[in-house]
């Protein structure tokens, strides 16, 4: 069912307690209902990632995406926040972990949540994600074709990320992971790394690699969409969801 | 993918953004997703003016080949400039 639904720019207190924007899209009916924190992509705090809050809530999830660039440029476009937080190096790992906490802790305490959360992450987002799923006690995580959960990032670059493969001990909760076959970074032989990584620790993980996909299949406004595999993908993250924060 | 690179440079002139001219300090030059050209990766060039918590900005976005004949093309100009004309920088 699709369910009636407001959407509103919150604040909420993130990593070192720094009060953030955030947006939040919940259903309107009096019943309970999951939480998702959604993480956006490095582009930034974007219209499409809105739109993917509202989803969620049109689908009966509370769903908040913190701003992770607020504290760069509190007010600016999405893209301009974004360009200032890459010329100062990016977002911490520590603090997205703060800021997600917050999020989580934000959504545990609307009315009508069960109490259950969640996160997904797109691209950056999705190494971000299971980052968080291993740093911070969650109901479920869905990581969409994060690059560098594996596998080593350029030299000599002043914006470095680190792999966190290293964290599969840790992760919190089950893990459901979706890649294009013909992406690169995750390339199938990073998913395959991943894979092995959670087997090791014995980690309850749901994969799914689509033919014909590459990388940011799920982004409706680039080049890169792909039809079939965005929706195949949508429907296991309603199945995923519905399992664990339902 | 996100390629995470960044190159980030301090620079001294002026660009014309959204709101008008504004001092360039810094100058952000990667190789990464487009936020508005219809390409998987682009160039993209960041005229940046950052304050603590401010951002000024005239973005670039160009295929490759653009950026590359762009960069020749801006080589070409300083090398062809009279020298005592370009003595600063």
């Amino acid at each position: 069912m699709t369910h009636d639904m407001r959407a509103d720019t919150i604040r909420l207190s993130g990593h070192d307690g720094d009060e953030i924007e955030g947006y939040l899209a919940r259903p309107t009916d009096n019943g309970r209902h999951g939480g998702v924190v959604v993480i956006h992509h490095m582009p930034g705090y974007d219209e499409g990632t809105k739109e993917i809050a509202r989803r969620f809530a049109a689908n009966g999830y509370a769903a908040l995406v913190p701003n992770l660039y607020w504290r760069e440029a509190p007010g600016a476009s999405p893209d301009d926040a974004a360009a200032a937080a890459r010329a100062k190096g990016g977002v911490p790992d520590d603090r997205l972990v703060g800021d997600v906490a917050g999020a989580a802790t934000y959504l545990r305490a609307l009315d009508g949540a069960n109490g259950r959360i969640g996160t997904i992450g797109y691209c950056s987002g999705g190494r971000q994600s299971f980052l968080a799923a291993c740093r911070l006690d969650l109901d479920a995580a869905v990581d969409c074709y994060g690059a560098f959960v594996v596998g080593q990032p350029p030299e000599g670059f002043p914006l470095q990320v680190r792999p966190v493969v290293d964290l599969a001990g840790s992760l919190s909760c089950p893990l459901l992971g979706l890649f294009g076959a013909e992406d690169q970074y995750p390339s199938p032989e990073h998913t395959a790394e991943l894979t092995r990584a959670l087997e090791a620790h014995h980690k309850e993980f749901t994969f799914h690699t689509y033919d014909g996909a590459g990388h940011a299949f799920f982004s409706t406004d680039r080049p890169s969409y792909r039809v079939e595999a965005a929706l195949a993908g949508w429907q296991e993250i309603w199945t995923f969801f519905g399992a664990h924060l339902a | 993918m996100c390629t995470y690179q960044t190159r980030t440079i301090p620079v001294r002139g002026s660009g014309k953004g959204a709101t008008g001219w504004f001092p360039v300090t810094e100058a952000s030059v990667y190789f990464d997703h487009p936020v508005h050209a219809p390409d998987t990766h682009t160039l993209n060039v960041d005229f940046l003016r950052l304050g603590d918590q401010t951002v000024e900005r005239v973005a670039v976005e160009l295929d490759p080949g653009s950026a590359r004949a762009l960069a020749d093309a801006i080589l070409a100009s300083l090398d062809e400039a009279p020298a005592e004309l370009r003595s600063t920088g």
